[in-house]
C-alpha cells in the first residue's frame, strides 16, 4: 500500500498540515537507500575531500542534494545495546514522533505507518539492505512507497567510557503530484529538526529509560497537565 | 490549583490552572509550602528571557512536602523535600561528571531546540523558567511536578525550619560555586558584585573557603549593610571609583579574585551601561554589563573572574584586551546544584552558614503579583521574599527584626 490512507481522523493536536507533512516524511525517511548513496558519490568521484566529516555536513559545491540529512548524537550506552533496541523496529514508534507503528513482517521486511496530513497514514514496507550487528543497520523503502527514502544508521564507539556516537542518515524520493510537491517543498527545510529531535528522544530513553516530558500545568487553558507542549 | 503565572512584561497575575499530575514513574507530586521570589525571577518579569508564554507559572526556588510519588521514585509521602532548580536526569555524561546543569536529557526534544539555535547547544532544563530550559511549570503555586525524583530533591530531616533549607534550591549554592569558581586561596581578597541574595552568599562561602578579605559592591544601602554584617568592607558604587578604590584598598595590586553576582541587568553609572540600556531596550543587544567590564579591568594579573550573574545574549565591548594581557582565568554557569546540596545542608545544620538573614518578608500566594512589583521597586527593604501557600492574602510578615548580628 503506498498511497494516503484516509482514516478520517481529527488530528487531536490540531497540527499544521505543513507540521504533519515534515513529520511524516522525515520519519518515514528516518535514516539512507544503499543505492542514493552509491549515486551521490559516483556524482563526486574522481574530486577527493581533504575533510574527514561525513557528507552531511559538506557546504557550496560539495554541498549534498538537500535531500540528505545526517546527525549524530552521543550516547552513554555501548553499541551493542543501541543496535538491539533500534533492530526491532517495533520499538522506533516509542522516539520517534510520526511513526505509529512498524510492524516486522520478515527477517528483513517490515511494514511503516506513519501520521501524515489532516489525521491521515502513510503505509509502506521496508526492507533491510545492511545489517552489521552492532554497527550498522540501512533499509530503505520497497517499490511504489509513496515517499521513497531510506535510512541508515551506524553506531561508532565514542572514546573509551563516552559511550556511542550513533549517526543517522536519512534520504528521501518525495512522489509526484500535488501532495507529492508539497511534501518535497517542507521536506527541503525541515526534516533535519525531525531527525535531531528524534535521536534526542532516542537518547533520552536509552540513557533514562523515559522520553523527557516536561508536561505540566500551565494558565494556558487548552493545555492538559500531563501532555507535552512547546 | 493556584499558581502564579507570567503574562507579559510586569504583568503577573494569580491564576487557577489545573493541578499537576505525575508523568513518569520517576515523578513526584509535592505541595508546596516555601517559594521563594528570585533575581532572576526579574529578568523574565522584566521581559529579559525569551521563550516565556502568556500563562507560565513561575517559580523555580521552591520546597514541600511529597503527596504523590510515582512507581520508581525513592521518596516517600510525607517527606519534606527541598527541590534543585536544574532539572537533571542523574544518567547522562554531564550528569555523571557532576554538572548537573548541563544535563543533556532535561530538556525535551522540541524545546531544546531553540537553544540550540540560540547557543549552538541544547541547554539543560530548569524549573519555571521559560520554554528555552524545558518549559517545566514553576513552584510559585500550590503543587509542583518534580521529575527525576531520584536524582534532584534533597529531604529534610525534622525539625528544620523552611527558612533554613529553602535556598538550597538554588541562591546558596549559586553563591557557594561561585565562590568555588573564584579559586580562593588562604589570604586570597575578593571582590563581589551585587548584594542580593547570590552575593550574600557568595561573601559567606568565600570567607569559608579561607579569602582574607572581602569588598562588597552595590548601591543599596541596605544590602550593604547586610555584607557588613557577615565581615565584608563595603562600596557603595554611586558613591566612590570603584576600580581606584579597588586599586587603592589591595596596595595597588586589584582583587585575587572578582565575582560578577550581577548579570544581565546591571545598575551602573558607565556610559557603556547607559548604551547598553538603550540598546536592550531597542532589542540591539540583550545585555548590560557594567559590572562584568569592571570586574574584568579591576581583578589583579592572574587572578580568577567568577560569574554567577544571569547572562542571556550577546555582549559588546568585552574587554578581552585586559582578560588576555593580564592573563586572567574566568569560570561561569548555571549552577550544578545536585553536586553542593548535601555538603551544604551539612554545613547549615552545624551552623557554619546563616541562610535566614537575609530574608525580609513572608507572604501569601496571592499577594504574590504584589511582591514582585516590590522585588523590582523597592529592592533595597525587600531583600528577599517567601511567598508561602498556607498563608491568608494580605498576611504578609516582615523580618527585618532579624537581622544578622555580625560576629
Ligand atoms: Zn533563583
Ligand atoms: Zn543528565
Amino acid at each position: 500500500m503506498t498511497g494516503f490512507l484516509l482514516s478520517g481522523d481529527e488530528d487531536e493536536r490540531g497540527d499544521t498540515l505543513q507540521r504533519t507533512l515534515i513529520g511524516a516524511a522525515a520519519m518515514a525517511a528516518a535514516a539512507g537507500v544503499a543505492l542514493y548513496f552509491g549515486r551521490k558519490r559516483s556524482e563526486t568521484a574522481g574530486e577527493p575531500l581533504l575533510s574527514d566529516a561525513p557528507a552531511s555536513t559538506l557546504r557550496g559545491s560539495r554541498k549534498p542534494d538537500p535531500a540528505l540529512i545526517g546527525r549524530t548524537v552521543t550516547i552513554n550506552r555501548n553499541a551493542q545495546e543501541l543496535y538491539d533496541f533500534w533492530r526491532k523496529f517495533e520499538n522506533l514508534s516509542q522516539f520517534m514522533d510520526n511513526v505509529r507503528a512498524v510492524e516486522t513482517l520478515d527477517n528483513s521486511r517490515s511494514r511503516w505507518t506513519i501520521a501524515a496530513p489532516a489525521g491521515t497514514e502513510i503505509e509502506f514496507v521496508s526492507r533491510i539492505t545492511e545489517d552489521q550487528p552492532g554497527r550498522v543497520i540501512a533499509w530503505e523503502s520497497e517499490e511504489g512507497a509513496t515517499i521513497r527514502n531510506a535510512g541508515r544508521v551506524e553506531f561508532i564507539d565514542a572514546a573509551p567510557g563516552r559511550g556511542t556516537m550513533v549517526r543517522a542518515t536519512i534520504t528521501y524520493d518525495p512522489p509526484a503530484g500535488t501532495v507529492g510537491r508539497a511534501i518535497a517543498k517542507v521536506l527541503q527545510r525541515e526534516p533535519n529538526v525531525q531527525a535531531r529531535r528524534d535521536l534526542r528522544r532516542f537518547k533520552q530513553l536509552m540513557e533514562t529509560g523515559e522520553v523527557t516530558s516536561s508536561a505540566s500545568p500551565s494558565g494556558r487553558r487548552s493545555e492538559e497537565p500531563t501532555k507535552q507542549y512547546l | 490549583m493556584r499558581a502564579l503565572t507570567w503574562h507579559g512584561r510586569h504583568d503577573v497575575r494569580v491564576d487557577t490552572v489545573p493541578d499537576p499530575e505525575i508523568v513518569h514513574p520517576r515523578d513526584v507530586i509535592i505541595k508546596i509550602t516555601s517559594t521563594a521570589i528570585c533575581g532572576s525571577d526579574l529578568h523574565l518579569f522584566d521581559g529579559y528571557i525569551p521563550t516565556m508564554r502568556a500563562g507560565d507559572i513561575l517559580g523555580h526556588e521552591n520546597m514541600g512536602e511529597v503527596v504523590e510519588v510515582g512507581a520508581k521514585s525513592p521518596l516517600k509521602k510525607g517527606q519534606r523535600v527541598v527541590i534543585p532548580f536544574t532539572v537533571s536526569c542523574g544518567s547522562c555524561y554531564f550528569c555523571g561528571k557532576q554538572q548537573f546543569s548541563a544535563c543533556d536529557n532535561s530538556n525535551p526534544a522540541t524545546t531544546s531546540d531553540m537553544s540550540e539555535t540560540l547557543y549552538g547547544y541544547p541547554m539543560g532544563g530548569a524549573l519555571g523558567y521559560a520554554h528555552l530550559t524545558g518549559g517545566y511549570a514553576g513552584g510559585q503555586a500550590e503543587y509542583l511536578r518534580v521529575p527525576y525524583s531520584d536524582v534532584g530533591p534533597v529531604v529534610i530531616p525534622d525539625g528544620m525550619p523552611d527558612d533554613q533549607v529553602l535556598f538550597l534550591s538554588d541562591i546558596l549554592p549559586t553563591g557557594w560555586m561561585a565562590a568555588e569558581n573564584a579559586e580562593i586561596e588562604p589570604g586570597d581578597t575578593v571582590a563581589v558584585w551585587g548584594c542580593g541574595p547570590v552575593g550574600l552568599f557568595a561573601i559567606q562561602s568565600a570567607f569559608l573557603m579561607g579569602a582574607h578579605r572581602v569588598i562588597a559592591i552595590d548601591h543599596f544601602p541596605r544590602r550593604l549593610e547586610l555584607a557588613k554584617g557577615l565581615g565584608a568592607e563595603i562600596l557603595h558604587f554611586r558613591e566612590v571609583n570603584v576600580r581606584e578604590a579597588l586599586f587603592e584598598m589591595t596596595g595597588g595590586i586589584g582583587p585575587d579574585a572578582c565575582i560578577d553576582c550581577v548579570g544581565m541587568e546591571a545598575h551602573g553609572l558607565g556610559i557603556d551601561n547607559i548604551l547598553d540600556t538603550v540598546k536592550a531596550h531597542t532589542f540591539l543587544g540583550t545585555d548590560r554589563p557594567a559590572a562584568f567590564r569592571q570586574a574584568i579591568l579591576s581583578c589583579r594579573k592572574g587572578g580568577r573572574v567568577s560569574v554567577p550573574g544571569v547572562y542571556g545574549g550577546m555582549m559588546d565591548k568585552f574587554p578581552i584586551g585586559a582578560f588576555m594581557e593580564k592573563g586572567l582565568t574566568m569560570k561561569t554557569g548555571q549552577t550544578h546544584v545536585q553536586k553542593y546540596t548535601a555538603e551544604l545542608l551539612r554545613m547549615i545544620e552545624e551552623g557554619k552558614i546563616d541562610t535566614t538573614f537575609l530574608v525580609s518578608h513572608h507572604a501569601s500566594l496571592e499577594d504574590g503579583p504584589d511582591m514582585y512589583r516590590h522585588w523590582h521597586d523597592h529592592q533595597d527593604t525587600y531583600t528577599k521574599i517567601i511567598l508561602k501557600p498556607g498563608l491568608e492574602k494580605g498576611a504578609v510578615q516582615t523580618q527585618q527584626e532579624k537581622i544578622h548580628e555580625p560576629a
